[in-house]
């Protein structure tokens, strides 16, 4: 059987670790016995990014010892993905050495999770329920440093009880762009408010996005101009599940009453 | 305005005043977004676009390549076509070949066809201090020459511009540098066009030199190239008896089959018309016809530097169709002259700092880092060049630069150093994880909900200030994923509790437990 490494990335990590959980949930019930390789860290992206390459060498060895067992690489963040393929091979590049080029040439192939599910798992129907007006953002490096065109809108489309909302400007960059959010920050924002603003006049509840950096930033507008609507990572939608009639019972023991049938469905599909 | 670009603030400081300008950003928002539906528009009709794509790639990289080689070519073929060849190492001597040229003449005036390689070498500049005038052509340039503003766009110098400025602009200046603009003009695009044309036919028509760039340059047959929507650009090419063209080292292309292809890429991405309106050839001189002294400089200017770097020379395949402007959301925003350089948006952002030399100046040094790296210039680009590969390049440049010059680390190299030891190990991330998650919990008490339950915080104090400004900031999770799969063997065993990995938020928030970041 092969190895699946689930990569959760540094920012899933510490701010986001539901996401990775949301992954794990939704690859077992797929039948893909994901594993951790505990001694991952980050994919050296911030660094590369601010110009930093020689920094990022060590952050590129140890993810290749981290993940060295695996026969692919999972990752839900379309900007992480797009780092290991595109970036790795600058950074050994750079670093002069022969053998670490040789070593990111060898690695286990990494899959963004909409490519894993659609091009490797062979499914757009994931089993998931999730009875909400969604909007989707494709974020920049899913779209075009991956190119994973209409997998994931493939996949919402799929969800049932889920209402999927055109996104205007859908394809334009938020703004985020790693540390173009701090050097340029009134620039990011002017970018995030239109980005916001778009998602704000579709009228759905809830904006999904692949990668927790973009959505980070764009709810962070969102939360500040307390516009009421929520972002959410697309793993964490496609994990949901149907209400069952045990997990009611159990959360209603607990006390936690009656509740929306989204805090429920996700309840259920842990 | 000065006139110059010298002297321009680093980019984040200039984007701020572009930013505060409201009237800038719809007069750009406009421009950008109605030719970026034109351009989708015609390149979509083109079903071969990506192998025209690479054909355009392949051409260029062949030219520079042996650029040598078809240099060479080229001098002979314009040599015995009749021309004048002078080769210029940089912007003086480009400056002092034409400045030359025109004093042999006798001349105090010159008509110019819109180049870039002239706004480059500051020609115009360079002409008036030997006392001759230079007179732009190009509509969008005489706005900008008349208004004594800076050229904001590569293909659209005036694009900041509405067409209520243009009317005031030419009302106020016409008279001062030639045919006056008539009294009841209005700002109706046809009427502004006429008062333009009249201004400039008395110009075409007495001028003895004319001075212009190049688009392309043949070498087999030593022809050059402009393409042109107005027409001026052929007046200047066929009226005056002495014409001099500017050409950057760069514009070479093997054959007229190349040419060919370029023909095809050019006007799609630059203007999203099928076919440019005036596409104008000369080879050389052709007694009793057009100029009948016809030189050519070919312009170095830093560009055998660019070709050096094996990562950066790829800029030199742009052919200047400003696609990557038009589609670049931080041009839109913050318009051209934020870049503080001839060349603006993200052509400009990896070209300007090749050509400039980076460690010398903040400003060219804040170029890499204009832009988010969203990858939208790349995938309309012509000619392939993946400007954010060139940025990501450039930014390690700037840093090895600084690093170079200065023996203390900076407070951003330090932070780098630190992230990368701590990360390069889980040992040292758990660790730092668990002192996060405890200033999280902590912090979680400070800040407030957001919809969704999620703890954020609002503004703060010191380096996360830019961040926290007009964005709430999550506070890290009580429990990181990694220490919840070492907890409860990745949700196999029974200690999980599906709260683990949620910061202290309300138990059961609707609906998206994990929203409102
Ligand atoms: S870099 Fe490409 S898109 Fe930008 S102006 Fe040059 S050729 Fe056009």
């Amino acid at each position: 059987m092969s190895r699946v490494g689930l990569m959760v990335t540094c920012l899933n990590d510490v701010l986001f670790p539901d996401t990775g959980r949301a992954v794990v949930t939704l690859l077992r019930r797929l039948g893909v016995d994901v594993e951790f390789p505990a001694a991952q860290t980050c994919c050296g992206q911030p660094m590369v990014n601010t110009g930093y390459l020689d920094d990022a060498v060590p952050l590129v060895r140890n993810h290749l010892d981290a993940f060295a067992g695996c026969d692919a690489i999972v990752v839900p963040s379309g900007s992480c993905a797009g780092s290991v393929r595109h970036q790795h091979g600058l950074v050994a590049e750079r670093s002069g050495d022969p053998g670490l080029g040789r070593a990111v040439a060898g690695a286990p192939p990494v899959y963004e999770l909409t490519e894993y599910l659609v091009d490797v798992l062979g499914v757009t129907d994931v089993g998931a329920y999730f009875p909400h007006r969604v909007t989707y953002h494709p974020t920049c490096h899913s779209l075009r440093m991956l190119g994973v065109g209409d997998r994931p809108t493939r996949l919402l489309r799929a969800v049932r009880g889920l209402t999927l909302l055109d996104l205007p400007g859908a394809a334009e960059c938020c703004g985020f762009g790693g540390t173009f959010a701090v050097k340029n920050s009134e620039t990011s924002i002017a970018m995030g408010n239109d980005k916001a603003r778009h998602v704000r006049s579709t009228g759905a509840e809830v904006l999904v996005a692949g990668d927790n950096s973009c959505l980070m930033h764009v709810g962070g507008l969102l939360s500040r101009q307390r516009s009421g609507m929520r972002v959410m990572h697309l793993a964490e939608v496609l994990a949901s599940t149907e209400p069952v009639i045990e997990s009611r019972a159990e959360r209603s023991a607990d006390g936690a009453g009656p509740g929306s049938g989204t805090a429920r469905t996700l309840g259920a599909a842990r | 305005m000065s006139g110059t670009f010298l002297g321009t603030p680093a980019f984040p400081t200039a984007a701020r005043t572009a930013l505060e300008d409201s009237q800038l950003r719809r007069n750009l928002a406009h421009a950008t977004g109605t030719i970026r539906a034109k351009r989708a528009g015609v390149v979509s009709e083109v079903d071969d676009w990506e192998q025209l794509r690479l054909a355009g790639e392949a051409i260029k990289d062949r030219v520079l390549r042996h650029l040598p080689d078809y240099l060479e070519q080229l001098e002979r073929s314009l040599v015995a076509a009749g021309a004048t060849v002078h080769w210029a190492r940089d912007a003086a001597e480009a400056n002092r070949i034409v400045v030359d040229v025109a004093q042999r003449h006798g001349t105090d005036e010159v008509v110019k066809v819109k180049s870039m390689a002239t706004q480059e070498i500051e020609l115009n500049e360079a002409l008036a201090a030997a006392g001759i005038h230079a007179w732009e052509t190009d509509l969008a340039e005489l706005i900008v020459q008349l208004g004594d503003d800076l050229p904001s766009h590569i293909l659209v110098p005036a694009i900041h511009r509405n067409r209520a400025e243009i009317r005031e602009i030419f009302l106020r200046e016409m008279g001062r540098a030639g045919r006056a603009a008539p009294d009841d003009l209005t700002d109706e695009p046809a009427r502004l066009a006429a008062a333009a044309r009249t201004h400039l036919r008395e110009k075409f028509l007495r001028a003895k030199v004319a001075v212009s760039g190049a688009n392309f340059a043949v070498a087999e047959t030593g022809t050059l190239t402009v393409v042109e929507s107005e027409g001026n650009g052929r007046m200047c090419l066929t009226l005056p008896e002495v014409l001099v063209s500017v050409v950057g080292i760069e514009k070479v292309l093997p054959t007229f089959q190349d040419l060919d292809v370029m023909l095809q890429l050019l006007p799609r991405s630059s203007t999203g018309e099928r076919m440019n309106p005036y596409t104008s050839t000369w080879t050389g001189v052709t007694p009793g016809d057009g100029p009948q002294e016809v030189h050519v400089v070919l312009l170095d200017n830093g560009r055998t530097d660019v070709l050096a770097d094996p990562t950066g020379r790829q800029a030199l395949r742009c052919i200047r169709c400003s696609a990557c402007l038009n589609v670049c959301p931080v041009y839109e925003r913050t318009g051209g002259h934020a870049y503080g350089s001839v060349y603006p948006g993200p052509i400009g952002a990896i070209l300007t700092p090749q050509l400039r030399g980076v460690g010398t100046d903040a400003q060219t040094d804040s170029l890499p880092y204009a832009s988010s790296l969203c990858g939208a210039c790349f995938e309309v680009c012509p000619v392939r060049i993946d400007i954010p590969e060139v940025l990501v390049h450039l930014r390690g440049e700037v840093v090895r630069a600084h690093q170079r010059a200065s023996r203390v680390p900076s407070v951003q190299d330090m932070a780098m150093k630190a992230a990368s030891w701590t990360l390069s190990s889980a040992a040292r991330t758990g660790a730092a994880e668990k002192v996060a998650g405890l200033g999280g919990r902590l912090a979680g008490r400070l800040g407030r909900t957001a919809p969704g339950g999620r703890a954020v915080l609002g503004a703060l104090p010191g380096p996360a200030s830019p961040w926290a400004d007009s964005r709430d900031v999550p506070v890290p999770a009580a429990e990181s994923f990694r220490s919840w799969w070492e907890r409860t063997d990745g949700g196999r065993s029974r200690s999980d509790n599906t709260d683990g990995g949620r910061s202290d938020g309300p138990a059961d928030p609707a609906p998206g437990a994990e929203g409102g970041r």
